[in-house]
């Protein structure tokens, strides 16, 4: 960081900094450091760029500056019976709506219906150029122009600074409950995971917690509450093994406190890596190599992605996870981590540079956010 | 280019190819001229047959060594005008690029070719009791290519989405033929999202080449209803109690009356003729789910008065229903030598109010306006009805689609749902959005491919893209082989 900070308080006033910047990068709530605090950088505190705009429940669709607390959104929509599907990370902590989309990030509940990219229907943002852009619509379905909103889902303050977002919601299911197995060896609980996964069971959240005697999985239904039950003993048929139930606020309280990484220690930085099933054994490789087998983790989402918590003492180790990840074809996003870190939010494998690079030159073409690699 | 130069060129692709697969005058490209919008048509410089990946990269770097335009052509079905050729440039017939390479039951993944026709995923997913979302009224001959190019839709977009929701990653061959990979095979992914950028870029950014596609856990079961009431506001008030009941349907579809009339000539699906408005709304999912939903979403749709209601009773029946709503675009075909397909998009809770001002715009303009709707999402398909043979009818068809388009920007809407700007919507994409915004897309475009030569002259307003008018519907879909959406 430069030490310089600006507090804009419209998208006019971005747009200015920004002209004004040699390398600049956005902060909302802070929460994810490693997107906001890269050496020499300005920092632009789009905090006071808050409240939400637009909110049609009738029409599944929300709108909110950037610098709005997804507390704030979540509050408001929880009042209609409504939710951010994704489910965001970091909510209680203060993350907010610009840096949501930023880090494109999503927790465990993202399985139901998909991530913040297919809940993402418009974006206002200010260019490396100091432009205010305006992409997608705010209305549920839409195919006109380029899907300017999903380029901004993981861009990292990269390619522009938000200031407006519409997401599509959802009616929140009735009600939920847990069902979970405690204490098993990995694979035997990707088996288990993918009997159930392939019911007919529809899953809000499959998660399996790397602890001290193992692995629990931990399965969310949710729906009709009239139907809960016969669901809940359907799935955990399938499990066929002992199985203990959270319900109602302890259902809702232990799923909160895992998307604000509660069990990971306040130190560590906290790692997500896109995953799939069949990747999971090459993650638990490059751990084991490293000597790192008991790090704290969650393959979450029905392990479509993976939480890591990589302890404060080993930060001197990240360079080594790099160059690890990167020879697995693996990729890692540091969604808090230390300031070694921060120059390079991106850990491991990547795709897509060439287009990328074309697409930071159309719209960044002074390097004012910096580059991603 | 000079004469010699074309000549090089045309030996180039043949020295590549082989003669049997560069297809040049007028009689064997008849076929590529046009596309699902009928009224414009364009004479490409040579159609080529590619077999492989290798080919297409290889026809890219000729063309991009040469400045010839190109495009990659499915099954030619789109309603934009999105595959309509660039004048004197080059068509890539992606067809018999059509190997699914892979499905993984554990993953819940396909790769596939480009040119694989969109339902063909679901049938080789379906020993695994999986199932491909999308479902475009084309399906049974659309490509995935296609569909990617364009972001397709289809009747159950609103609870999981569109094909952009269901592309995980891609190889692609840029516009001068570098080629690259973005996405992989996780539903999750970790820097800007460069697929969802490509997905719907209209051909603009290149060719897709190989394709990861997420697939879905069939429903166990559906709960498929008709109801059908005496006006067409009520039929749209029924829409909004049962989004106010907090149910989440697969789909939700809207009929006029000129649209049933025309479904049920076409296939007897069984609709009530005399039906001003007629509803279709689907649960899907496990049993005991669907169960206790569906009582609840008959007492909603009930308090709404329909004048009759009829539940699918069987697989077969619940077919049969949406086969007439699938059929509705080209069953209009039967009461109308002509007609335009518009794809337009307004809030849910405005639908009401942009239906009347259809139908006094039609009125106005002396013009046949059939209505068939995604309810759920806001999806408008006005069908204009006009004949090409009068005199100015089609500019009066023309005017009307336009300003039906204006009224869904009025409303905060989109001039686009799910078929693409393409050629047909370029003069609207500027009333949508601000120079500011077209300006970012343009720079992004020239960023990507300098030269403009993929798929030059579609979607932007500036564009230039040569066609000329026609009459009548595609040769293809006289014969039965394309259906429009």
């Amino acid at each position: 960081m430069s030490g310089v900070v600006h507090r804009p308080a419209s998208a006019a006033e971005v747009a200015e900094a920004v002209r004004g910047a040699e390398l600049v990068l956005p902060r909302g709530g802070g929460t994810k450091p490693a997107l906001w605090s890269a050496e020499g950088a300005e920092v632009l505190d789009v905090s006071a760029l808050s409240g939400i705009t637009e909110y049609l429940p009738s029409e599944y669709t929300v709108t909110a500056l950037a610098g709005t607390p997804l507390a704030e959104v979540e509050a408001r929509l929880a009042a209609e019976g409504q939710y951010l599907p994704f489910d965001p990370l970091l909510v209680a902590a203060g993350s907010t709506v610009g840096g949501a989309v930023a880090a494109g990030a999503n927790g465990p509940g993202r399985l139901r219906y998909g991530g913040l990219r297919d809940f993402l229907l418009a974006v206002t943002f200010v260019d490396g150029r100091g432009e205010i852009v305006r992409g997608g619509a705010k209305v549920v379905k839409n195919a006109a122009g380029f899907d300017l909103p999903k380029l901004m889902v993981g861009s990292l303050g990269r390619l522009g600074v938000l200031t407006e977002c519409t997401f599509k919601v959802f009616p929140h299911p009735e009600n939920c409950a847990t069902l979970r197995v405690a204490g098993m060896a990995l694979d035997e609980a990707i088996e288990a995971a993918g009997r159930v996964g392939a019911g007919a069971v529809e899953i809000e959240c499959l998660d399996l917690v790397h602890g001290l005697a193992g692995w629990d999985l931990e399965i969310r239904i949710g729906g009709r509450s009239f139907a809960l039950d016969a669901r809940l003993k359907r799935a955990a048929d399938l499990l066929d093994t002992d199985v203990a139930t959270l319900s109602g606020d302890a259902d809702a309280r232990h799923w909160r406190a895992r998307r604000e990484f509660g069990w990971a220690s306040t130190d560590a930085s906290v790692l997500k890596l896109p995953l799939t099933p069949a990747t999971a054994g090459a993650l638990e490789q490059v751990l084991a190599d490293l000597d790192a087998s008991q790090v704290a983790r969650v393959y979450s989402a029905g392990i479509q992605q993976a939480f890591v918590a990589w302890p404060a003492e080993r930060v001197a180790d990240l360079p080594a996870l790099d160059r690890a990840l990167s020879e697995a074809k693996l990729t890692a996003l540091a969604l808090r981590a230390p300031a070694e870190a921060a120059n390079q939010p991106i850990l491991g494998y990547r795709t897509g540079g060439e287009l990328l690079r074309r697409v930071e030159q159309a719209l960044d073409p002074a390097g004012r956010f910096g580059r991603l690699e | 280019m000079t004469t010699t130069g074309a000549a090089n060129f045309h030996d180039a692709l043949t020295q590549r190819l082989g003669p049997d697969r560069v297809l040049t005058g007028a009689a064997p490209m008849a076929a590529y001229e046009s596309d699902a919008l009928t009224a414009f048509r364009a004479r490409p410089r040579a159609v080529v047959l590619v077999d492989s990946a290798e080919e297409v990269v290889d026809v890219v770097r000729l063309c991009a060594a040469a400045s010839v335009p190109f495009l990659a052509r499915g099954s030619g079905t789109s309603l934009s005008g999105g595959s309509l050729p660039v004048h004197d440039g080059v068509v890539i017939a992606m067809n018999r690029l059509n190997r699914i390479l892979e499905v993984d039951p554990v993953r819940r993944t396909a790769v596939v070719e480009p040119g694989v026709v969109n339902l063909a995923v679901s049938d080789a997913a379906a020993p695994y009791g999986l199932y491909y979302s999308p479902d475009p009224s084309s399906q049974s001959v659309c490509t995935i290519g296609g569909n990617l190019a364009f972001n397709s839709g289809g009747a159950h977009c609103l609870k999981y989405g569109m094909t952009s929701n269901h592309v995980l990653g891609l190889e692609v061959v840029l516009p001068d033929g570098d080629v690259i990979e973005i996405g992989g095979d996780s539903l999750e992914s970790v820097g800007p999202d460069l697929v969802g950028l490509f997905v719907g870029s209209e051909g603009l950014f290149g060719i897709a080449t190989r394709i990861t596609l997420r697939l879905l856990p069939k429903p166990e079961t559906y709960f498929t209803l008709l109801a059908a009431y005496d006006s067409l506001a009520a039929a749209g008030e029924a829409v909004a109690a049962v989004v106010a009941s907090g149910l989440l349907p697969g789909a939700m579809e809207i009929m006029d009356n000129l649209a049933i009339e025309a479904a049920e000539a076409a296939v007897g699906a069984g609709y009530p003729l005399d039906a001003e408005g007629l509803l279709i709304v689907e649960l899907e999912g496990e049993k005991q789910q669907v169960a206790a939903e569906s009582e609840l979403l008959l007492e909603v749709v009930r308090r709404s008065k329909p004048y009759l209601e009829h539940i699918a009773s069987d697989p077969d029946d619940r077919m049969r229903i949406w086969k007439g709503r699938k059929s509705a675009f080209s069953a209009v075909g039967r009461l109308s030598p002509d007609y335009i397909v518009q794809d337009g998009v307004v809030p849910r809770s405005r639908l009401g109010e942009a239906l009347t001002k259809i139908q006094h715009l039609g009125e106005e303009h002396g013009i046949r306006v059939a209505n068939v709707f995604h309810a759920g999402d806001g999806n408008l398909h006005p069908l204009i009805l006009f004949d090409g043979r009068v005199e100015g009818e089609l500019e009066r068809a023309e005017e009307l689609a336009g300003e039906i388009l204006r009224l869904c920007i009025d409303l905060g809407g989109s001039i686009t749902g799910e078929h693409g700007v393409g050629m047909e919507k370029r003069q609207y994409l500027g009333e949508m959005f601000d120079e500011a915004d077209l300006d970012a897309m343009r720079r992004i475009r020239l960023a990507i491919d300098p030269g403009e030569l993929a798929n030059r002259g579609k979607m932007f307003p500036d564009a230039e893209a040569p066609a000329l008018l026609s009459h009548g519907p595609h040769p293809l879909e006289v014969a039965g082989v394309i259906s429009r959406e």
